[in-house]
């Protein structure tokens, strides 16, 4: 039955597929009246003006560029110019970092607000009003106190995907069930060993779940942070060929943007699997 | 005499009739005043100044040198004159100049064509040739430039030619003295205006319609607001202008966001390559030969690294100066199109650089100094533009606009490193120009500011 299922949900998945690229190209074949020029005029002008070619690229132009950067991702033209490779290297990189930092202080920070019931209400409007507010407000701030790029866009990462972590963390702690605790105390385990024998456990899959929620807003804002910053990363190649009005490259790095971040998702999924429990 | 003459020469007049007195007539004076002469080799030129400096000592009266070159001839005089005087000696010492102190260097530029000799520099070696290693790094904005420039994340960088009066004013930033030692490109902008105002020529239909500037501190600002008000329009209440990025500006465009901008070239000439928009008019018929980029260090990087920033400044002013040439154009445009650098395609760079372009509305123009390149820092540039700051209250109350020229603009220093590269630069800093007709004055400001009918109430 299940099996059964699977096959054809991904019966549907391809036929979705196929039908969105086949609208994508009908849609873009140029059909726009050519006006008449002289050949002189025609040479200066670019194909959209020439042949009435659509500025929307088409699914097959993509797919050759795609193949095009495949086919070498990590080659290095100088700094402005680098393979696909190399970008999503210095975006996972930076992320990486960011991220990092931010389990280093959300993890123990929400441990302690959550084992304290006082804490976490005085603390909970501070972290509601930080919470919102966009990656792109932060950078101006970032830039202007930190006085560098790079660390400003891991800053950046830090400060927007550190608060699910923490709120999820706080939640875990506060609601590992009573009985558990209780139990601990009658049979007189320590502060410390009871944090880490009954509590991290009991709160390890809402610790988890806060993490994945995190790494998710931490890829969509290095995207963001490197548009403005640029230099390198995946978010520069986006800004870049925007300059340059490459639809078709823009495109792709969404395209690779969304696997990228499909699958930093589906790492933190297996984690979190593995530190579920059945009640 | 022009610095480049032969100073054997008989017939050359060693001091000569122009204001200067570096020139042979007051015309070949304006020339020179407007363009600097490349010469074929670094050495020959240094030499042909130390020569003529000696000339020029040892025979005050042309008469004199005039008659004792006819005598014994160019050659002998020559040999004669480096028995006691050793001119190649002299010359290598002229050359010479102190070691940088820092030889990595980092520059930023925005990927227009205003930064060509930033750019170009690296791929054609002029940084190379002046004993440095620069990286030119591609940055996403103005706002951004600055703040990497203040940072010190840049040595230097490549801005809109009103930003380093801004910075160093504390306008838009906080105030940190900035100074510019060469200006990047004149001309070399555009209005271009969506197609479907091909009808709509004259700026006083353009009420109500919604404009695209780069920055609020640019020459683009500026003369879009002095076009407009010339032909009666507000540009503050009557029109909209928007701060939009260069790259933002076609794709704007196209989605019917703005009716047109004043912008940077390689974005006009993109904008009528993918055929949405049209040349309305290029910035030169506003103000031929109107600054538009600078290239700007802070005055921390002058004195800690004064070395390194004269070198920096001499390969710009050598690129600079190839990149007047009309024949080395087509070359240039090839060498800066990559994604490394402006990533644009070659034929849009050429068309910016050579000024045979297609207007947007079928026709073919030409017009060799749609954009043209001019290291010289005219003092009365920054003072032009410290009045249109007053005039639109981005200042408020009074201004000495001489003082904050001279500081900002280094015009002194700019003049001896041309003078020592045997470059000709102009004798003054001031000089009066036309902007639409209306002559402007850079020694009296105020009176300038105060003749315009229309501006922001102060």
């Amino acid at each position: 039955m299940t099996s059964s299922l699977r096959l054809r949900a991904g019966i549907v998945s391809i036929a979705l597929l196929a039908a969105f690229l086949g609208i994508w190209h009908l849609a873009t074949r140029s059909t726009a009246p050519v006006a008449t020029m002289s050949p002189e005029y025609a040479k200066l002008m670019g194909l959209t003006a020439t042949q009435g070619k659509s500025a929307m690229p088409g699914p097959l132009d993509v797919g050759a560029k795609l193949w095009e950067h495949l086919k070498r991702p990590f080659y290095d033209n100088g700094p402005n110019d680098k393979g696909l490779g190399i970008q999503l290297g210095y975006s996972i990189a930076r992320v990486g970092m960011g991220y990092l930092l931010a389990v280093l202080v959300a993890i123990p920070l929400g441990f302690l607000i959550g084992m304290s019931p006082l804490l976490s209400k005085a603390l909970d409007p501070f972290i509601q009003v930080l919470k919102p507010i966009s990656p792109l407000a932060w950078m101006p701030l970032a830039l202007y106190t930190i006085k560098d790029s790079s660390i400003s866009a891991i800053f950046v990462i830090f400060i927007c995907s550190i608060w699910p972590m923490l709120l999820n963390t706080v939640f875990g702690v506060a609601s590992v069930r009573k009985e558990w605790i209780n139990v601990a105390r009658t049979l007189e385990v320590g502060t410390l060993r009871r944090a880490f024998t009954v509590i991290l456990p009991a709160a390890a899959p809402t610790i988890l779940t806060g993490m994945r929620i995190s790494i998710g807003i931490a890829w969509l804002v290095i995207v963001a942070a490197e548009m403005l910053v640029g230099g390198t990363g995946i978010g520069y190649f986006v800004w870049n060929e925007w300059n340059n009005l490459s639809i078709t490259n823009v495109i792709i790095a969404i395209l690779l943007i969304g696997v990228v971040g499909m699958l930093l998702d589906q790492i933190l999924a297996r984690f979190t699997r593995m530190v579920t429990f059945p009640e | 005499m022009s610095m480049f003459d032969n100073p054997f020469d008989p017939d050359r007049h060693l001091r000569a009739g122009c204001a200067c007195g570096q020139h042979q007539s007051a015309v070949e004076h304006e020339q020179a005043a407007l363009r600097c002469e490349p010469v074929e080799s670094e050495e020959k030129r240094y030499e042909g100044v130390v020569a003529s400096a000696v000339m020029r000592a040892m025979f005050p009266q042309d008469v004199a040198r005039r008659a004792f070159l006819k005598s014994v001839g160019a050659s002998t005089a020559l040999a004669a004159l480096s028995q006691f005087f050793p001119i190649k000696a002299a010359t290598e010492v002229f050359a010479q100049t102190g070691a940088p102190e820092k030889k990595d260097l980092k520059v930023g530029f925005i990927p227009i064509t205003c930064a060509t000799p930033i750019i170009m520099a690296a791929p054609l070696g002029f940084y190379a040739k002046h004993g440095l290693n620069v990286e030119v790094v591609k940055t996403a904005g103005w706002a951004v430039i600055r703040d990497k420039t203040i940072n010190k994340e840049y040595d230097a960088a490549h801005m809109l030619a009103p930003m380093p009066i801004a910075i160093s004013l504390g306008l838009g930033a906080n105030a940190i003295p900035f100074a510019v030692p060469a200006i990047e490109n004149i001309n070399g902008q555009g209005i271009v205006l969506a197609t479907k105002h091909k009808d709509k020529r004259d700026p006083k239909d353009w009420k109500g319609m919604k404009f695209a500037i780069p920055f609020d501190y640019s020459m683009h600002n500026y003369l879009l607001r002095y076009y407009l008000a010339e032909h009666g329009i507000d540009p503050d209440t009557d029109v909209q202008l928007r701060s939009v990025p260069p790259p933002e500006m076609v794709a704007n465009l196209r989605a019917d966001n703005i009716d047109g901008f004043l912008a940077p070239d390689n974005i006009c000439q993109r904008a009528i390559y993918d055929g949405v928009g049209f040349m309305h008019l290029l910035s030169k018929e506003i103000w031929d030969g109107h600054p538009c980029c600078s290239f700007a260090a802070s005055k921390e990087f002058i004195t800690t690294a004064p070395n390194s920033f004269a070198a920096l400044t001499r390969a710009i002013v050598d690129a600079t100066a190839y990149a007047s040439k009309a024949e080395n154009r087509k070359q240039i445009a090839e060498a800066i199109a990559p994604a490394n650098y402006i990533n644009a395609p070659v034929t849009v760079l050429e068309q910016v650089l050579t000024g045979t372009y297609a207007d947007g509305l079928g026709g073919v123009k030409t017009d060799a100094k749609r954009v043209d390149f001019d290291p010289f820092p005219w003092q009365s540039f920054a003072v032009w533009m410290l009045t249109q700051m007053k005039r639109w209250g981005q200042i408020k109350g009074d201004v000495d606009y001489k003082a904050v020229a001279e500081q900002v603009y280094l015009a002194t220093d700019t003049k001896k490193l041309m003078t020592e590269m045997g470059l000709t630069p102009p004798a003054t800093a001031y000089k009066s120009f036309a902007v639409m007709g209306k002559n402007f004055d850079p020694a009296k400001p105020e009176d300038y500011v105060a003749s315009f009918k229309i501006r922001k109430a102060s």
